[in-house]
């Protein structure tokens, strides 16, 4: 699909031609990525344009903005690392060991693709609140997870999860268990053969399972909003700051920070796929 | 939900047959030990939470549960919610199978940069998803002005969140597809081709059946995302009760106004989507993979 430069009407004619030539499904595609995903793009990046780099700045930067991506990403990043870590545990357990209820854990390990967002929030706002089932344990120690940072963390440990495990699972599957038998026979202990052996080849696919469940938990909206108390400097989270703006008919506001976190979403497309890239040497 | 995760593949297959027991002799604790671990972690974030939605919503009985279910809002939000579904999951099961064929039946350049922009609406935040077709839509959009002209009403209306719930979902099919497609190779189409059989005639005799459990599983994945989408939705809704609120939305709404209890009714039947959507992919997924070995032989 490269169009040239078409000035002379000869060309014109080409381009024509070639375009009558493109079958159905090309053009069924092109055209609805177009109007469903390209100008929905395109309006959003010359809206953000049209606002000017000081102002732009000026808004991308404010303190409320800074607070917000600072409870978005840094929450973001600490819970995806540690569903790297119990995504590893859980994949490991699901491939490796037969246990009663092995399979009903491996179908629910998918719960919260499925389960819609409102739905997530409720119940952990309800569980995590201090008269529910967890709250009310945590609640004499003093911690308090419902309408707090600590409810957003929840909110993305629930949602990044399967990320992980799902990631993970195939590659734990293909691995070869004779280089664990041999790296054990030449007298590797439990740890090394761990260290060494097991995790390197696994490393790919974690930082991908990590950084997938990091960019979903970045812009997850709907559990999150339920389970925080969404107030600034607190546990507002950029989307949740769209969101107001919008709803105060801020436009330029909503757009300069919509616009960022556009463009952290399509950087960090770009790094997943060079991670996948990565994995892929791993593969025979 | 990503591309390198292809759940129709019969990757659990491999683990059916295989031995179960430990490469390097391990001590029997070591297994409890992390089996409990995990299963403590999941108790934690998904298996109670998950549990507690069935709880709350019969917490009172049955009775104030069918009464919520007769509330003339939550039938209008079912009704609106069923609406939508109905509409963007034929437009993007079209788009889909498009957008599949294009890319597993040609080789050109800039194929994964296709196949990743297909996918990006994945990795847009649903608010930002829903600015965009504000900022196209609305009042004081690109085509507002326009849209005002001609007496249509895109934001805060049905058309709106049409645009949201099609926008999220896009991806689903042609990711479930495109794999199917590049499997099954493209000999017995040609066949069919050479034996005389015409475009349409292919597609429905021969490329559809070979790819039907594939294309089943994106069906189900947009199905339930369209029914369960909240954020890009509730940006474009306006969220007025009675007349743009989505089973979702509903379910913010009563839970904001204290309605527990019928927020959890509400949920409870997303909550059974969610469930069915499980139990239907685990069927595909053992078809595919009954399916894979016989495959395999020639």
């Amino acid at each position: 699909m490269t169009f040239s430069q078409t000035s002379d009407p000869s060309s014109w004619q080409r381009l024509r031609d070639r375009i009558s030539h493109i079958s159905l499904p090309w053009r069924v595609t092109w055209i609805y990525l177009s109007i469903m995903l390209f100008l929905p793009t395109i309006a959003l990046l010359l809206r953000a344009s049209t606002t000017g780099p000081a102002r732009f700045w000026e808004i991308a930067t404010s303190d409320i903005a800074l607070s917000a991506y600072n409870v978005t990403f840094v929450t973001a990043l600490v819970t995806a690392l540690i569903n790297g870590v119990f995504g590893l545990l859980i994949a490991w357990v699901l491939v490796r060991y037969e246990f009663p209820g092995r399979r009903i854990m491996d179908a629910v390990i998918d719960l919260p693709f499925a389960l819609p967002t409102a739905v997530a929030g409720l119940t952990l706002a309800t569980v995590y609140s201090p008269n529910g089932w967890i709250g009310s344990l945590l609640a004499p120690l003093g911690i308090r997870v419902s309408f707090t940072r600590l409810g957003v963390a929840v909110a993305m440990l629930f949602i990044s999860l399967p990320f992980v495990v799902r990631t993970l699972q195939p590659v734990l599957q293909e691995m070869e268990r004779e280089i664990e038998e041999a790296a054990w026979s030449l007298g590797a202990s439990q740890w090394q053969t761990f260290w060494r052996v097991l995790l390197p080849p696994l490393v790919p696919a974690m930082l991908t399972g990590v950084a997938l469940g990091f960019s979903r938990a970045v812009g997850e909206y709907g559990s999150i909003v339920i389970v925080a108390g969404n107030i600034p400097f607190q546990d507002l989270i950029a989307p949740v700051l769209v969101f107001q703006r919008l709803e105060q008919f801020d436009y330029v506001g909503a757009t300069v920070i919509g616009t960022v976190m556009l463009v952290v979403s399509l950087l960090l497309l770009l790094g997943i796929n060079l991670l996948q890239a990565w994995g892929r040497r791993y593969e025979f | 939900m990503n591309s390198r995760v292809k759940p129709i593949e019969p990757f659990s297959a491999a683990s059916e047959g295989a031995a179960k027991v430990p490469a390097t002799p391990q001590p029997r604790w070591v297994k409890w030990v992390l089996v409990g671990t995990a299963i403590a972690y999941l108790a934690l974030i998904l298996f109670v939470p998950a549990l507690n939605v069935f709880v709350q919503a019969f917490s009172e009985g049955v009775g104030p549960f069918l009464s919520n279910l007769t509330d003339p809002d939550f039938i209008n939000a079912v009704r609106l919610t069923l609406i939508i579904t109905l509409i963007v999951v034929p437009i993007n099961t079209v788009f889909g199978l498009c957008a599949a064929w294009a890319i597993a039946r040609n080789q050109f350049p800039g194929r994964t940069l296709l196949i990743s922009l297909i996918d990006l609406p994945f990795s847009i935040s649903p608010v930002v998803a829903g600015l965009m077709i504000v900022l196209l839509y609305g009042q004081r959009g690109w085509f507002g002005p326009l849209l005002e002209s001609m007496n249509l009403k895109v934001i805060f209306a049905l058309p709106g969140m049409v645009f949201a719930t099609a926008f999220v979902t896009l991806p689903f099919v042609a990711r479930e597809v495109i794999p199917v497609l590049e499997e099954i190779g493209r000999d017995q189409e040609e066949a069919a081709k050479t034996l005389g059989s015409g475009d349409w005639q292919t597609f429905w005799r021969v490329t559809l059946p070979n790819i039907r459990w594939g294309l089943l599983y994106g069906l189900i994945l947009t199905s339930a995302r369209a029914m369960g989408e909240f954020g890009a939705v509730a940006v474009v809704s306006g969220n007025i009760i009675g007349k743009t609120q989505t089973l979702p939305l509903f379910v913010e709404e009563a839970y904001k106004q204290y309605q527990t209890q019928a927020a959890f009714s509400a949920a409870i039947l997303l909550g059974l989507l969610a469930v069915i959507t499980l139990i239907l992919k685990e069927i595909v997924e053992r078809r595919t993979r009954i399916k894979a070995p016989r495959e395999s032989l020639d």
